[in-house]
């Protein structure tokens, strides 16, 4: 019973970290530009799929096939991003501040990648292998720990560490804040705006692609994988404070722990509605999430 | 795929009855035959007048519509969406069979020309396209759907409209529709037999695992009250959304329940969040084993061979069945559609079914609707898995039962199977403790 309870434990931390991971790039993109980019999810597959093709160039080494690892977390990170900054220099960028056209065409767009996947990998899912280091789990008593779990949480937490020390850390962190914080005044003070804007969304989405690739080792690969995370990364964002890179961290954790004790409490499907209620009462109280940026931007509201 | 089934879904252009009589008489009035209407409702409508043709509620009536050297069939399956990765191949195999029908000479004469409609997952849009297929195609059959809850939407749509669907997936039973030919599995041809053999061999105690849907649930009220009258124990039983990805918690309660053997119903993208998940918490098939019926060769290779080695399925047929039909399909299909695809139980179904309905057709003489079902019972065709035969009462099929184990090629080996082909039995009226299920 208490083993139960103990992997039950790590169950919610460790969805916390997916969930985390899926939503970061998604904070990152809506706090500074205020664009919802309902294509973060396909972000997320270029990821896993950036990974497939990876693995599939390793699978002839034969020892050197746990390698494949390193170079598909960064490759996934760099494919997506750049694929991010091609939609942000073609499409996003011409839609600021038209938050119903942007929703709409990231939507088609999130199309479009969906099929694209499927023309170019076939509408079935493809099959991803862990090496033989990720593969099992780590036992101590009659508990057991995914190593595929304990290395996603590993992985969320260093891309925790990397935005922290990107965003407070660096010139470049400064002035991301200055124009999320009021972007007229910024621009006004010689900072190029535009240019804030196509890195981060890069960055966003390279976070997102490297999001793809560790939801390999516990999921599926096939078009509809961004579908089956993007609902909780937008909810884990909203409720964290939709302005707030680190009110995601707390997102992650409301939701991740929340589900995984009702889910273990009654079951998977009201599992999730308690958790949807849990979010509406939240919001009632704190309507712009745990962590409220405030901003000194006029036309906030 | 979800639950949301058949009532909300129904079709918005096959209108009520006495509406669809409203309509076309005015149309007739205005002396404008067509008014929206399909050609064939407007020979509802005279037929209407004359007294013959129509039901007795009055319903338009598809009527195929066979051109001089061709005859038309629907082609109805998911092209997008979540169950694209499934009914993608259904739809190739299809394909496949009217290639070979066609280069054989056609059916009575005549080529078989498709048209293809995407289902695009969504129960709504699949009885739109049904509704289309049927009013305005006019196509003799339609081949298609693959989950219960879309099969569930179109019914209505064919019963209406007097159509024929030859459905291709094994399914939960329960349902007898004159206007559906089931080629899949009934339960009593692949639940009901894996239950009783992998309590033989594993042990009593079963977790029941579904996805949250109409499928599911109904495979597990019969599996219960199977356990309930052979002594088994249900020692759980959890349903998950479609499409959910964190299987830990339900790992980590089946872990606790100790199960001799786990019965999985999921559905979808789910099983590979559970069988990755599953075997990543160090449960391999030696330590526990599953049982799935919904999990066959093509989503074996979605999923990762490595992950399913040594779990077992039941289905009707397997690509390595070993028959010459098989052998001669297998080299058709991959030369087809490429070296690297896999054939399955929903692909063969599909591939029989177009050669069933042909054959059917054959024998009556004609392509309409009411002809064809007359003739079907009976009939027979030399399938990749052994001779199937159209059972005349219920319209489903007479099929071998194959549990199987997946090898490390992805590949599955069948393990046992029954002896002869199983009557179809959709409501288990064959067995004593399932007279209270439907």
């Amino acid at each position: 019973m208490v083993e139960t309870l103990v992997m039950q434990a790590f169950n919610g931390i460790s969805l916390s970290s997916i969930l985390f991971l899926a939503a970061i790039g998604l904070a990152v993109t809506f706090s500074l530009m205020h664009v919802i980019n309902m294509a973060h999810g396909e972000f997320i597959m270029v990821g896993a799929y950036t990974a497939y093709v990876v693995q599939g160039a390793f699978s002839g080494f034969g020892d050197a096939f746990g390698l494949y690892v390193p170079v598909a977390i960064v490759m996934s990170f760099v494919v997506a991003a750049a694929l991010g900054a091609v939609v942000e220099k073609l499409i996003v960028s011409r839609l600021y501040g038209r938050v119903a056209d942007s929703l709409l065409v990231t939507w088609g767009l999130s199309l479009v990648l969906q099929q694209l996947a499927r023309n170019l990998f076939g509408s079935a899912n493809v099959g991803v292998e862990v090496p033989s280091y990720l593969a099992g789990s780590f036992e101590i008593g009659g508990i057991a720990l995914p190593y595929t779990r304990i290395w996603i949480l590993v992985i969320a937490l260093a891309c925790l560490l990397g935005v922290y020390l990107f965003m407070f850390r660096t010139r470049f962190g400064r002035t991301v804040r200055a124009v999320m914080q009021n972007r007229p005044m910024a621009a006004a003070l010689g900072v190029n705006t535009r240019r804030v804007d196509a890195i981060t969304f890069a960055l966003g989405s390279g976070l997102a692609g490297l999001a793809g690739c560790t939801l390999t080792w516990i999921g599926l690969v096939g078009s509809g994988l961004g579908q089956n995370y993007i609902t909780q990364a937008f909810m884990t964002v909203v409720v964290g404070g939709a302005g707030s890179v680190f009110g995601s961290v707390f997102g992650a954790g409301f939701i991740g722990i929340g589900q995984s004790i009702f889910e273990f409490l009654t079951d998977a499907s009201l599992g999730q509605a308690l958790i949807f209620l849990a979010v509406i009462l939240l919001l009632q109280f704190r309507p712009k999430g745990i962590f409220a940026v405030s901003s000194r931007s006029l036309e906030d509201e | 795929m979800r639950a949301q089934v058949g009532n909300d879904a129904k079709c918005q252009g096959c209108m009520p009855s006495r509406r669809t009589l409203l309509k076309a008489s005015a149309a007739g009035l205005l002396g404008a035959a067509a008014m929206g209407l399909s050609g064939c409702a407007g020979s509802a409508l005279a037929d209407a007048l004359s007294g013959v043709g129509a039901d007795a509620d009055g319903a338009a009536r598809a009527v195929p519509d066979i051109g001089a050297g061709e005859v038309k069939v629907g082609v109805m399956h998911s092209l997008s969406g979540t169950m694209a990765m499934s009914e993608t191949s259904v739809r190739d195999a299809e394909l496949l069979a009217i290639e070979e029908i066609n280069a054989a000479g056609g059916v009575l004469g005549r080529q078989i020309v498709p048209v293809v409609e995407d289902g695009a997952s969504d129960n709504a849009t699949f009885a739109e396209k049904a509704e289309k297929l049927l009013m305005s195609d006019h196509v003799a059959a339609v081949f298609g759907c693959w989950t219960s809850a879309s099969r569930k939407a179109v019914l209505p749509v064919f019963e209406r409209c007097n159509g024929l669907l030859w459905y291709p997936v094994q399914y939960e039973g329960m349902e007898s529709s004159k206007n559906i030919f089931y080629v899949g599995a009934a339960p009593n041809q692949q639940i009901v037999p894996a239950v009783d053999y992998l309590a033989e061999q594993y042990g009593k105690r079963i977790f029941l695992l579904g996805s949250d849907y109409v499928f599911p649930r109904t495979a597990n009220t019969v599996i219960k009250a199977q356990a309930a009258a052979k002594g088994y124990e249900i020692v759980g039983e959890e349903y998950t959304p479609m499409g959910h990805t964190d299987y830990a918690t339900v790992i980590n309660k089946i872990r606790a329940a100790q199960p001799d053997y786990v019965f999985n119903t999921l559905n979808g993208d789910s099983n590979v969040s559970f069988f990755k998940q599953l075997r990543d918490s160090g449960i391999t098939a030696d330590d526990l084993m599953t049982c799935s019926v919904s999990v066959a060769e093509e989503e074996v290779a979605g999923i990762g061979a490595s992950y399913l080695e040594g779990h077992m399925t039941s289905w009707n047929y397997y690509e390595t069945t070993s028959t010459p039909e098989n052998d001669r399909f297998v080299a058709a299909y991959k030369e087809r559609y490429g070296s690297g695809r896999v054939t399955d139980d929903p692909i063969e179904a599909g591939y029989c079914a177009v050669h069933l309905w042909a054959a059917a057709c054959e024998k009556a003489g004609s392509f309409e609707v009411d002809d064809v079902r007359a003739a079907a019972g009976g009939v027979t065709f030399q399938a990749p898995e052994g001779l199937m035969t159209i059972d005349g009462d219920n319209q489903h099929m007479y099929k071998t039962v194959r549990i199987g184990r997946v090898n490390a090629d992805g590949l599955i080996d069948e393990v046992w199977a029954s002896d002869e082909p199983l009557k179809p039995d959709p409501y288990l009226t064959g067995y004593a403790w399932a007279k209270d299920l439907s």
